[in-house]
């Protein structure tokens, strides 16, 4: 079963997007935080570039809480280009023309690895809430068993923003000898209050809709639409900062020169938000939504270790952070402890605060001075790692 | 030397060149306010040396990191305190000193990270910073410190008989010291004379605990 376009063809020709589906497990169960076992579970994944020999060039992108594998090529169902096609390509940061890029759908996703939507095979319907919770520890699990069904032992970068930045920190602190380079960006050791209050706002949107059926609504033949709307709603308002809505809506009004006295979208920005919510929820499954945010509510790295540093003991790991001026949601201080975590590590680490009005969601634009710090560190590690320049 | 390598040495200010020398292939090395990483560029593609900066600006940090060093955004009054004991075998403190908020709380966590640590500042001892303040009554500013009192970050200026003392005063052992010239090239004085203090333009001082 693949997922990728039909242009592509094979996993491994020079900078194509090549998808699959693979199913794993065969070797052993995949252990959960939680506890509980998934005997087998699929990944899909999307490559571009050509591993290289001594198969050393591996990147593996990390995608946030609502975008999947599809980083730069068309999406299956929105037809819509890749999210980090201003990143990954020829001649681009993540270079395919030196390095084999990999990004995979997280673990509880719903983009055709294993998550609330899939068919459990025991009872023949969608897992909906008898789908394990899922933590961060692993969903970056499950991309280490991908990447032993590759045959690649050491990802030459692990990068990611956002939930992806989480995974990249992750990476480095489970599998330090797996990872050369990681690059978390607008990233934290651990979601705040603040962060969990967002999901939780989101999460109750979809569980107050009566569509949502206590999470089978696929048996109702439903989707909780509207709930699901309102958590996408309230959560792009946390991806924006407060200057790049005003620039871009102001008190503007929406096809009309005054207001309504009523409930229609009068101002611009609700009309906006209505927008992304209901094109998110014809791409999106509301279980994965709960599961995803609740995985990043769990995160923490000093809880797990007992202290932030002690999640990084004596590593080995080239770090590079990178963070947004304007990002309120995950602000320049969260990676900024991250460092000095790194530091007491006496670890090799660089970070990047990034001037910019566009808030969090910047990691995903074309922001030239965060790709230009980017070239520089992933360049210098390429070099000390042996990579060939293209 | 091939010819590249004597052209990066030629595109390296004085002083640092002086400091490189000092430093063993291979080393450890922090350079704290390191700028636009001229000196760690050139430890590092020419000595093999694993650096790492701490720089204030952040056009700077952003400048080097682009170039492939390993580079944050940082403070050495506040940020030294994160570094284990002995995290690296040379910390190095360029011209950066009298701009910090403590200079001897600064100097403690130099010899503490590194196992050496290589400190250069302008001496206001120099003849010409004397000759403004006594003739001409005027607050110095020379070559090396070219901002008027009002706009300099120089907030905490001292002698290299000041300094030599401060260093008595922690326990320091100094391994070396030189005397340099505004443009960083070093002068023969010995710096324990007065002589030293009244000529030498700026200072260094290699320096570790006793």
């Amino acid at each position: 079963m693949a997922v990728a376009d039909p242009m592509d063809v094979s996993p491994l020709s020079e900078s194509a997007a090549a998808g699959q589906v693979v199913e794993l497990g065969a070797d052993g169960p995949l252990r959960l935080d939680s506890g509980t076992e998934l005997s087998r579970f699929s990944v899909a994944y999307q490559t571009y570039g050509a591993l290289n020999a001594d198969k050393s060039n591996a990147v593996l992108v990390c995608h946030a809480l609502t975008l999947d594998q599809h980083v730069a090529n068309a999406h299956p169902l929105t037809q819509k280009p890749g999210w980090w096609d201003v990143m990954v390509g020829p001649g681009l940061a993540l270079d395919t023309n030196r390095y084999f890029v990999i990004c995979a759908n997280v673990l509880g996703g719903c983009m055709g690895s294993i998550g609330p939507k899939e068919i459990n095979p025991d009872t023949d319907k969608p897992w909906g809430l008898s789908f394990p919770v899922i933590t961060i520890g692993d969903m970056v699990r499950a991309q280490a068993r991908l990447l032993d069904h590759l045959g690649i032992d050491q990802l030459f970068c692990v990068i990611g923003g956002s939930m992806g930045g989480m995974q990249a920190l992750q990476w480095a602190s489970a599998y330090p000898d797996r990872v050369f380079a990681s690059v978390p960006i607008a990233a934290a050791s651990r979601h705040t209050a603040q962060n969990i209050a967002f999901h939780e706002v989101g999460r109750q949107a979809i569980m107050a809709d009566r569509d949502w059926h206590a999470g089978e609504y696929h048996a109702h033949n439903t989707t909780p639409r509207a709930g699901l709307a309102v958590a996408r709603m309230a959560a792009h308002i946390t991806y924006l900062s407060e200057a790049a809505l005003h620039r871009k809506f102001g008190r503007k009004l929406q096809g009309r020169d005054k207001i309504s006295f009523g409930f229609d979208a009068d101002f611009q920005v609700e009309s906006y938000l209505r927008h992304q919510g209901m094109t998110f929820v014809d791409r999106f499954d509301a279980n994965s939504y709960l599961y995803i945010t609740r995985a990043m509510d769990y995160f923490d790295l000093a809880a797990e270790h007992g202290s932030l540093p002690a999640a990084f003991k004596k590593t080995p790991v080239r770090f590079c952070l990178v963070s947004f001026t304007s990002d309120w949601l995950f602000p320049t201080a969260d990676s900024r402890e991250v460092v000095k975590a790194l530091n007491a590590e006496a670890a090799n680490v660089s970070f990047v605060e990034v001037d910019t009005d566009k808030g969090h969601d910047a990691f995903l634009l074309d922001e030239p001075e965060f790709h230009k710090t980017l070239v520089g560190f992933l360049n210098g590690a390429a070099d000390r790692r042996g990579l060939k320049k293209p | 030397m091939s010819p590249a390598a004597d052209l990066a040495r030629a595109a390296l200010r004085a002083d640092l060149l002086f400091i490189a020398d000092l430093i063993e292939p291979g080393a450890r090395v922090l350079d704290i306010g390191c700028g636009d990483g001229a000196l760690l560029h050139y430890l590092s593609s020419e000595r093999g040396v694993d650096g790492r900066g701490i720089e204030i600006s952040q056009t700077g940090v952003n400048a080097c990191v682009s170039h492939g060093l390993s580079v944050i955004q940082g403070n050495a009054d506040t940020d030294l305190n994160d570094y284990p004991d002995g995290a690296f075998d040379y910390v190095v403190l360029s011209r950066t000193l009298q701009a910090t908020r403590n200079p001897r709380e600064v100097l403690a966590q130099l010899v503490r990270i590194g196992r050496k640590a290589i400190v250069t500042f302008p001496n206001f001892g120099y003849w010409r910073v004397r000759w403004n303040l006594i003739a001409l009554g005027r607050m110095p500013t020379t070559r090396l410190l070219a901002d008027p009192w009002y706009s300099t970050e120089n907030i905490h200026l001292c002698t290299i008989r000041d300094f030599m003392q401060l260093c008595d005063d922690l326990g320091l052992r100094t391994e070396r010291q030189a005397i340099l010239n505004h443009t960083g090239h070093n002068i023969k004085f010995r710096s324990t004379s007065r002589f030293a203090n009244f000529f030498g333009e700026q200072a260094l001082f290699m320096l570790s605990q006793r």
